[in-house]
């Protein structure tokens, strides 16, 4: 199988002093579904940000979707966001656009026809039940919804890999659950790679997982 | 509502700006108005024993435009009670020749000095009156003038310094999370900060088109008109094209200086 992520002797620190990753390595095979957990502070986010090239490694390398992050270039890393949905755990939504707008960000940027961008939007917004919200600002939402529109942006491209940072940190169970199976689909009709972030694993999960636990700057998958 | 918030706070910075460039301009053209004025009245008086060729004298020396015999008439007129007309035109022919040196623009007091010397080396000119005290005094003001008016130049350039600086803290707190986000998402930097140029050259259009209109309302104040003529000037308070031109130019480079300074300093959160 192919490797979508490939980790060696990654180093990952905020400043020289301390270091929150130490000399990790891991790979993750394409079109799989990765929990990665730990404590607060165990740096998961950390990684997570590693892996959409937010943070540059300190030592090591780390290869994402055939591309090396250590030194990567700026064109090179624009495209390997291209191919990527991210959800982060503060929504990230863009405060003077719409919903709408927000859903349709990841389009704009890969240049799809604007015919293409409002049936896409169209049918994400249905997925995460917002279509009625669809010209609204996000303030005018609550947490839950905005991450529903955060996710539907993520989605919207149908991108090789899904990068979430506890998607359903602060959710209602109707809002998880909306979250959940969106991941769920992604990973088994879009085939993406999805991995998240996350302290509780859902007790049910309709897809084969794998689970890698971050303790003391070291990741394990835990069998 | 929102969207004219966007625009107001760069075009009212960029509209003061615009404001003061003209206002400057106009008193420029004023101040020069005012100095042709005075140039078209100001003129030196030569006296010499021999008559002067024109063309040479205008040739040697650049300051001076043209030179005007001045008839010696008006004072033998008042001495030819009791003189005959063969003595008359015996004081005519003695009498030493007096012209009116009209100049090319108003001259500073050492221009004045030199150009004496200048028509003084000529041994055939014997005096010549440059009405220096009234001269000097007119020339101070208007130095004076010239000074205020670079003052009030400088002051306009550091408040556009500062105007725009305090701009590019608004728009770099308006702008860096849009940026920041579309960045996280692979957009290219001329995407993101799309929308900040359009905004920039939207501003800077609104803004010239706003002074635009009023500087026009002020060109065809008749009360403006007034004061201008009051002082015996003809001045043009706005050219709708060069004048326009200038300040779509300026506010044009000013807002995307604003907007290339934002991208520059763009750093992406981590």
């Amino acid at each position: 199988m192919d490797k979508v992520i490939v980790a060696n002797n990654l180093s990952l620190s905020y400043s020289k002093d301390e270091t929150i990753i130490n000399k990790v390595s891991f790979s993750i095979d394409s079109g799989s579904f990765i929990f990665i957990t730990g404590a607060s502070g165990s740096g998961k986010s950390t990684l997570l940000k590693s892996l959409y090239g937010a943070l540059k490694p300190q030592e090591g390398s780390l290869v994402v979707a055939g591309v090396e992050l250590n030194g990567v270039t700026r064109s090179k890393l624009n495209l390997l966001r291209k191919h990527t949905g991210i959800v982060f755990q503060d929504y990230k939504l863009v405060k003077e656009w719409t919903i709408e707008k927000n859903i349709m960000l990841p389009l704009i940027i890969s240049g799809y026809d604007k015919t293409v961008q409002k049936t896409q939007v169209d049918t994400l917004l249905k997925h995460v039940r917002l279509t009625h919200q669809a010209g609204k600002y996000p303030k005018e939402l609550s947490g839950g919804e905005q991450q529903r529109v955060a996710m539907a942006r993520a989605l919207s491209h149908n991108p090789v890999l899904i990068l979430a940072d506890e998607p359903t940190g602060n959710l209602d169970d109707y809002s998880s659950q909306l979250i959940w199976n969106l991941l769920e689909g992604a990973n088994t009709d879009l085939k993406s790679t999805v991995i998240v972030v996350t302290h509780h694993i859902p007790e049910s999960m309709g897809v084969d997982f794998k689970h890698f636990h971050i303790e003391y700057g070291s990741i394990h998958e835990v069998a | 509502m929102k969207s004219l918030k966007n625009h107001l706070s760069l075009v009212v910075a960029l509209l003061s700006i615009l404001f003061s460039l003209q206002t400057f301009i106009i008193v420029d053209r004023s101040i020069n108005a005012y100095k042709d004025n005075l140039a078209n009245n100001y003129s030196i008086v030569a006296v010499s024993q021999k008559t002067l060729n024109a063309n040479i004298i205008i040739n040697q020396h650049k300051l001076i435009k043209k030179i005007v015999l001045l008839s010696p008439d008006k004072v033998i007129k008042k001495l030819n009670h009791g003189i005959s007309k063969k003595n008359i035109d015996l004081l005519k022919l003695s009498l030493p020749k007096f012209y009116k040196l009209v100049l090319v623009y108003y001259p500073s007091p050492s221009e004045v000095n030199n150009l004496t010397k200048a028509l003084l080396r000529d041994t055939s000119v014997i005096k010549v009156e440059t009405f220096s005290k009234s001269h000097d005094t007119t020339y101070k003001l208007l130095l004076l003038f010239k000074t205020v008016i670079s003052v009030l130049a400088f002051s306009v350039g550091i408040v556009t310094i500062l105007l725009i600086s305090k701009e590019l803290k608004i728009w770099q707190f308006k702008h860096t999370e849009r940026m920041n986000i579309m960045g996280l998402f692979g957009a290219p930097t001329w995407l993101s900060s799309a929308v900040l140029f359009r905004l920039a050259f939207v501003d800077a259009l609104i803004a010239s088109a706003f002074a635009f209109v009023i500087f026009s309302y002020i060109a065809s104040s008749v009360w403006v008109e007034e004061q201008l003529s009051n002082i015996g000037i003809t001045v043009i308070v706005f050219d709708p094209i060069l004048d326009f031109g200038v300040m779509l130019g300026l506010a044009l480079l000013l807002s995307t200086l604003l907007a290339t300074l934002i991208v520059i300093s763009h750093k992406e959160e981590v």
